[in-house]
């Protein structure tokens, strides 16, 4: 296959996401200009200006209407998709982190990082179909967690909270009360910090990258370890194939060492692990630094990665790739 | 008048050696183009009209048929996104703004071995390496980074980054005690001394560089991962190089393919020298050794 670059920010990418479609996709980075792109041929639709600080992740709404991006510069925004124009600007005393819309778009969780003798947060927001009508009131925050909160999305019917970060561990949340619900083994769970955590297409599973250098797949309603993906480079990005039982893994080693070594040392692949096997698959060559962002096309037969390097790089799949046998 | 359907005569007058005064004057005296189309069955018709190098006036009629690509299901929802205008900084970029751009490089899935192998089963039959791994792992030492029992130097996850090692390191040790014991002072080369014969030569040849295949008399249009797909069924290929023309972008017809066992290198050779690929007999052998 041969891969389309886009070089449409100056800064490493920081997230990807496609829309429900599949025909857009969106990403972040530390530029602070999220932007978006036609999913098939890479042509830049739009930037979205207003923020002044890294982008550090963003969700879009299942209309494909609404952007929610959340950045360093203590703001969480929504955005017309189309227009490009900024409808509200949630204030925090702290950088946000993570960002998601709950099924049915009507309510976002936002994580806020620990910042200046603050505890790290996560927060619910009320998201109003009328931009005028939109309040910036939390109507939940979870306090708790040392360290910083890399990803929280929902859970199953929007009844629960799945987070991760710097303590390596997973936790469930009930959405409502904010009790907690249930905490990954810390025998068996992650080691280190946990860099990313992705749903699968039907949101019964979630897979979770860390620094320890494996990938984890988990039941979304028990916290039960299912399968284990053991790689040889630090995990900063993953997806599952809504399509084929697979798991894509990118990473490499940390940004600030990369110069030191020889790019082909660096692991800077995508690589592909059987889901259920948890056998490698294959890699997918091409970053010169380490991969940060991944996402799987919804249709399953693209994927696009984002690097430290500043491009993003979609691949679609050739036809082979589909017939691959174990 | 000639008329022609299907696609454009190949008219012997070309932009670039159009005179352009003269072809400025006379393009007055011609009838604007008409387009007709497309119609149901995506038949579109362009008429045109020009001189020949005769200067006679010729009507061309190009048919062409259109065709939507099939993959494109889009939604309805979609396909109006692919008419939103653009926003933000993108508004002012045009085809030249080279953002987006598609990769000359073809990456493919580099499959860590060749499918239908199972993981890792090392090829005992007939290795008395191999088999000695069995009886004490110890043997197991690897070249590049020194690590004892953990795995073989084909393997080793640093083996990128490893200098070409001399091939003067692994001389057999016991030659070097055989020739002192015999008093002897002068020079003997590695390939004479004591045990080189049957050891040396084939200890060398189990090095991950020296299973290196050469395949010349390549078509042009062939691709590294055409040759991949080629030689994958003999066994698992560490690295495919298709020589390019730096210049021009056209292969120059040889290439070479390096494979993780020998003997499937061996194999290899066997089966493709002499085998008629894309219009051409290839040659397929072994690479011999860079000097350096």
């Amino acid at each position: 296959m041969r891969p389309i670059l886009m070089k449409g920010h100056e800064r490493p990418l920081t997230f990807l996401k496609y829309n429900r479609e599949g025909d857009l996709l969106f990403s972040c980075a530390k530029d602070h200009n999220p932007t978006v792109w036609f999913a098939d041929n890479g042509d830049r639709l739009g930037v979205y200006r207003g923020h002044n600080g890294a982008v550090w992740c963003c969700d879009v709404s299942r209309d494909s209407r609404r952007l929610i991006t959340g950045s360093a510069d203590q703001t969480v925004k929504l955005w017309d998709v189309q227009s490009g124009t900024q409808l509200y600007s949630f204030n925090f005393d702290s950088p946000a982190r993570a960002v998601e819309f709950s099924v049915g778009d009507k309510l976002a969780v936002i994580t806020t990082d620990p910042f200046m003798g603050q505890t790290s947060t996560i927060q619910v927001k009320r998201i109003s179909r009328d931009p005028n009508e939109q309040v910036g009131d939390s109507i939940l925050t979870i306090k708790g967690p040392q360290g910083r909160i890399n990803r929280a999305v929902w859970g199953p019917l929007n009844k629960t909270i799945i987070s991760a970060g710097e303590d390596a561990v997973i936790r469930l949340w009930d959405s409502e009360t904010g009790q907690l619900l249930k905490e990954s083994d810390k025998e068996t769970g992650h080691q280190k910090t946990v860099a990313s955590l992705v749903k699968s297409s039907d949101g019964s599973h979630i897979l979770t990258g860390s620094l320890d250098k494996s990938a984890k797949l988990w039941d979304s309603r028990t916290l039960t370890l299912i399968k284990t993906y053991v790689t040889e480079r630090p995990v900063n990005a993953c997806d599952i194939s809504p399509l084929l039982d697979h798991v894509v893994i990118g990473g490499g080693q940390d940004a600030s060492a990369v110069t030191r070594t020889d790019h082909r040392a660096g692991k800077f692949e995508a690589k592909f692990f059987h889901k259920i096997l948890e056998e490698e698959i294959g890699g997918v060559k091409g970053h010169f630094g380490p991969i940060n962002a991944l996402a799987f096309n919804p249709d399953g037969r693209s994927f696009s990665s984002g690097g430290e390097d500043g491009y993003i790089r979609l691949h679609h799949f050739d036809s082979d790739y589909f017939t691959i046998k174990m | 008048m000639a008329v022609d359907l299907g696609r454009a005569p190949a008219s012997k007058l070309r932009w670039g050696e159009l005179d352009e005064d003269d072809a400025e004057e006379m393009d007055f005296f011609l009838p604007p183009r008409i387009v007709i189309g497309p119609d149901e069955n995506g038949l579109k018709k362009v008429i045109e009209y020009k001189f020949n190098d005769d200067g006679k006036k010729v009507k061309v009629t190009t048919t062409i048929q259109i065709r939507k690509l099939a993959r494109a299901r889009l939604s309805k929802r979609a396909l109006e996104r692919r008419t939103w205008a653009k926003f933000g900084d993108a508004v002012h970029e045009d085809a030249s703004s080279r953002l987006t751009m598609v990769s000359t490089e073809e990456i493919l899935l580099e499959r860590p071995r060749a499918p239908g192998s199972k993981a890792e089963e090392p090829k005992s039959a007939g290795d008395p390496l191999a088999a000695m791994v069995k009886s004490g792992a110890s043997l197991m030492v690897c070249r590049t980074c020194g690590k004892k029992g953990d795995h073989w130097t084909a393997k080793c996850p640093y083996k990128d980054l490893a200098q070409p090692i001399d091939s003067t390191i692994d001389k057999p040790p016991t030659a070097e005690t055989s020739t002192g014991a015999a008093g002897k002072t002068t020079y003997v080369p590695p390939g004479m001394r004591a045990g080189a014969a049957d050891k040396g030569g084939s200890e060398m040849r189990r090095r991950n560089d020296e299973n290196s295949v050469r395949v010349t008399n390549l078509s042009e249009d062939t691709r590294e991962p055409d040759l991949h797909e080629l030689f994958r069924t003999f066994g698992p290929v560490s690295r495919v190089y298709v020589a390019v023309d730096q210049k021009t972008g056209v292969s120059r017809g040889f290439g070479f393919v390096n494979f993780v066992h020998r003997e499937d290198a061996e194999k290899a050779i066997n089966k493709l020298n002499g085998y008629g690929y894309d219009n051409l007999i290839l040659r397929v052998e072994w690479a011999t050794p860079r000097p350096n």
